[in-house]
């Protein structure tokens, strides 16, 4: 097919696909969704960060999600109050890959989960004595404990518990950070706003509240990294061969004092912008910490954001850099070159969270491979405006899809691999085709940085060339 | 068995009419049970003789969950065994006590609070209809008729609209009627006439009177309803009225709540607007 021909085969697609819809669905799909078309403008945008439509399975969370889920759950040595009844808790525990090192119960709290358990009667009298209680407890019971995070469920907001005044009483109380989150989950229309709420927390009651720090000519910070397989571990370790410190990461294995001190870097380096650019944008208006946004997945980006990086310091750094870049490329062409045979030209449509549909495209087309359809669950216009120049001509765009929408898409422009999160994994897996998670990295990775390249092709590879789905046959086929 | 709903805005003589009316069907022979739906828990202190009662939400705050409640622990018999129940409830400003009085109201129907000999039950409920919680007693397979007390004062009348509206959802998706108006008498000017007129506006009636007496209060102070305190006093037999009206009452209707504009006009047709 001529480049042409797919734009007028995919758009066609996405018009049958939305077609089952009633006509109000339909109109409010249709500007969810585009093909990159570079002679039209129009399919350069897409509408996002909106009101999912009610009655379509969508794969976006909560408020509380993104404020305990993403940003304040990593922090390994603060302990993180699910307050409220049990399920958010629950159902929130241990289910994100966000490794931290440290002993647990001592120094690392993140294995553990933590919830007020609300009963009936809390909600009809309230539950800021209980959370008084709790509070007391978890003080009693981990006195390393640097801090407490209370993060509100629904009917903590619903009933107007003061979270804030018994944050406060037991901060004096103990003399250590208790840090109220507003996160309650009917809050906004996505996770997306419980990120921007956890960042206001940090904002308000740790960043510049901490012992301080001599600033070296090669600090800087992580942010925005919640090292899911140990990502933000390869990154530190490969900005450190570039001659830079790393002292904060936020808020993968990160501390409280890492919070507290963010500011006091020479830099602050930006991975994940959707849930993290409220802070970096506080701390360059407030303290003048300057930032940079980068992407270490596959080597083209991974050099790209090396160079952008050194040229932010001195000679020293920018000629250590070189040296990095040119003892890793050429293991790097070694390991391209070995799976070339096998993954060249192979097709992949993702669709996750609020950065790797973009930030993942690079170590897919360093493979030699060729993402056909990517989207975010809860991107902004700002994060559509810098993907779609770095996607092919012709690609599928698509903002909060819908299972059906997304199901259907894959079954009419047959990718070879589809790269998604756990709800869409055995959908996809039972429909015959590969499969690899993109939020966990299925229990493997790292995926970043030199090291976490040579994993990402191998999984790409065992999941797209096992001969699994040419073994096993549906009982109705055989 | 009849249930019925008393609404109205908070301080209009909820609590009060309804003791004094359900005395006076006590002494007509009914069994009537009070279940009070108020974090204050004054509706039936001038039944016990005795402010608040243990109240379930309180019991079961303190045995941990309601479960663990037993139905005579909280339902508990005063004047002319009227059997009385608080569903209790926070504080003010904290908690949710809309939340506590459907727990509560959920509890006494699964514990047979009202048994087969049961004429009557009254929900004396707290204000206005705030949320849903307060509406729980007029929700499916609960109180069917409603009365709503007012004055001829601006604020009770805006209430007594406002609560009119509530009625109305319910009315739509259930079998919820409004009764009438009972006029709490706070002597203003053409009182009877002003709530003739807005009943008639809201499609009911206004069932009755009640003319002010400071027989009342002294009854009040000794916690006691009139009759129990002063069976022969004529304020007593005007309880008594309102008992056989509601006794006899056919004329059951869904209410036409009255925008902000004609609640307006209305007051000035009766000259309140110019005081």
């Amino acid at each position: 097919m001529s480049i042409k021909e797919t734009k007028e085969f995919r758009k066609q697609v996405v018009e049958d696909v939305l077609d089952i819809y009633p006509e109000k669905a339909k109109k409010n799909r249709t500007k969810h969704i585009a093909v990159k078309d570079d002679d039209n403008c129009a399919g350069c945008a897409v509408k996002s960060n909106a009101k999912t439509v009610p009655g379509v399975m969508t794969a976006r969370g909560c408020a509380y999600a993104g404020a305990k889920g993403v940003v304040w759950g990593p922090v390994k040595d603060i302990v993180h109050i699910s307050h409220g009844p049990v399920g958010c808790g629950f159902y929130s525990w241990g289910n994100r890959r966000n490794l931290a090192d440290g002993e647990i119960g001592v120094d690392n709290f993140v294995p553990f989960l933590f919830t007020s358990d609300f009963q009936e009667s809390d909600i009809i009298y309230g539950g800021d004595k209980k959370l008084e209680t709790i509070i007391r407890e978890v003080v009693d019971l981990f006195p390393n404990a640097k801090g407490v995070s209370v993060l509100s469920e629904c009917p903590v907001g619903l009933i107007g518990d003061d979270i804030e005044s018994v944050a406060r009483r037991m901060s004096k109380e103990f003399e250590i950070p208790v840090i109220p989150v507003r996160c309650e989950g009917f809050r906004g229309i996505s996770q997306s706003l419980g990120h921007h709420i956890a960042n206001d927390a940090i904002r308000d009651h740790l960043l510049g509240t901490g012992p301080g720090r001599e600033v070296g000519p090669y600090d800087i910070g992580i942010i925005g990294d919640y090292n899911i397989g140990g990502d933000a571990w390869v990154s530190k370790k490969l900005l450190e061969e570039c001659g830079l410190n790393v002292v904060n990461i936020w808020t993968g294995d990160s501390t409280m004092e890492m919070l507290q001190n963010g500011h006091l870097v020479k830099l602050n380096l930006i991975h994940c912008t959707r849930s993290m650019n409220y802070i970096v944008k506080h701390m360059e208006e407030t303290y003048g910490t300057p930032w940079l946004e980068f992407n270490f997945f596959g080597p083209t980006k991974i050099k790209e954001s090396l160079l952008k990086i050194a040229a932010e310091f001195d000679n020293t750094i920018m000629e250590k850099t070189l040296k990095v870049i040119e003892k890793y490329e050429g293991q790097m062409a070694k390991v391209i070159e070995s799976y070339k045979t096998r993954l060249a030209g192979k097709t992949v449509m993702l669709y996750i969270g609020g950065l790797r549909p973009r930030h993942m495209v690079g170590s897919y087309e360093d493979l030699g491979m060729e993402v056909i359809g990517t989207g975010y669950e809860f991107g902004h216009k700002e994060d559509y405006e810098v993907t779609i120049p770095d996607l092919k001509d012709g690609t599928l765009i698509y903002d909060d899809v819908t299972a059906y929408e997304l199901e259907e898409f894959v079954k009419k422009m047959k990718p070879d691999l589809v790269g998604s999160g756990i709800k869409e994994k055995y959908v996809f897996e039972k429909m015959g085709l590969p499969f690899r998670q993109m939020h966990s990295w299925d229990y493997s990775g790292p995926y970043q940085g030199y090291e976490g390249f040579p994993i990402f092709a191998k999984d790409m590879d065992m999941a797209i060339n096992s001969p699994t789905w040419k073994i096993i046959k549906a009982p109705w086929t055989k | 068995m009849r249930q019925i709903a008393i609404y109205g805005k908070g301080g209009i003589g909820k609590s009060t009419t309804t003791q004094n009316t359900v005395v006076a069907l006590a002494e007509m022979g009914r069994k009537v049970t009070i279940v009070g739906c108020d974090p204050k828990a004054d509706s039936t202190r001038l039944i016990l003789h005795s402010k608040a009662q243990t109240t379930v939400m309180d019991l079961a705050r303190e045995r941990g969950t309601v479960e663990d409640v037993e139905l005579d622990e909280v339902l508990v018999q005063g004047y002319l065994g009227v059997k009385c129940a608080e569903s209790g409830g926070p504080e003010p400003g904290v908690g949710c006590a809309g939340r506590g009085v459907i727990t509560a109201i959920n509890f006494l129907e699964e514990n047979g609070a009202y048994d087969q000999d049961t004429d009557y039950v009254f929900y004396d409920v707290l204000g206005d209809v705030v949320c849903g919680g307060f509406a729980m007693p007029i929700r499916e397979n609960k109180a069917k008729e409603i009365y709503i007390v007012t004055s001829g004062e601006m604020m009770a009348m805006y209430a007594a609209n406002n609560i009119s509206k509530g009625i109305l959802k319910y009315a739509t998706t259930g079998t919820v009627r409004l009764g009438g108006l009972i006029c709490n008498s706070r002597q203003t000017d053409k009182e009877m006439e002003l709530i003739e007129a807005l009943a008639k506006g809201l499609n009911t009636q206004l069932i009755h009177f009640i003319p002010r007496d400071n027989e009342v209060q002294r009854a009040e102070v000794r916690k006691m309803t009139v009759i129990e305190y002063n069976s022969t006093h004529p304020q007593a037999d005007q309880y008594r009225q309102l008992a056989n009206k509601i006794e006899n009452n056919t004329h059951m209707t869904i209410p036409t709540p009255l925008t902000m504009d004609e609640l307006e006009d209305l007051m000035m047709k009766f000259g309140i607007m110019d005081m």
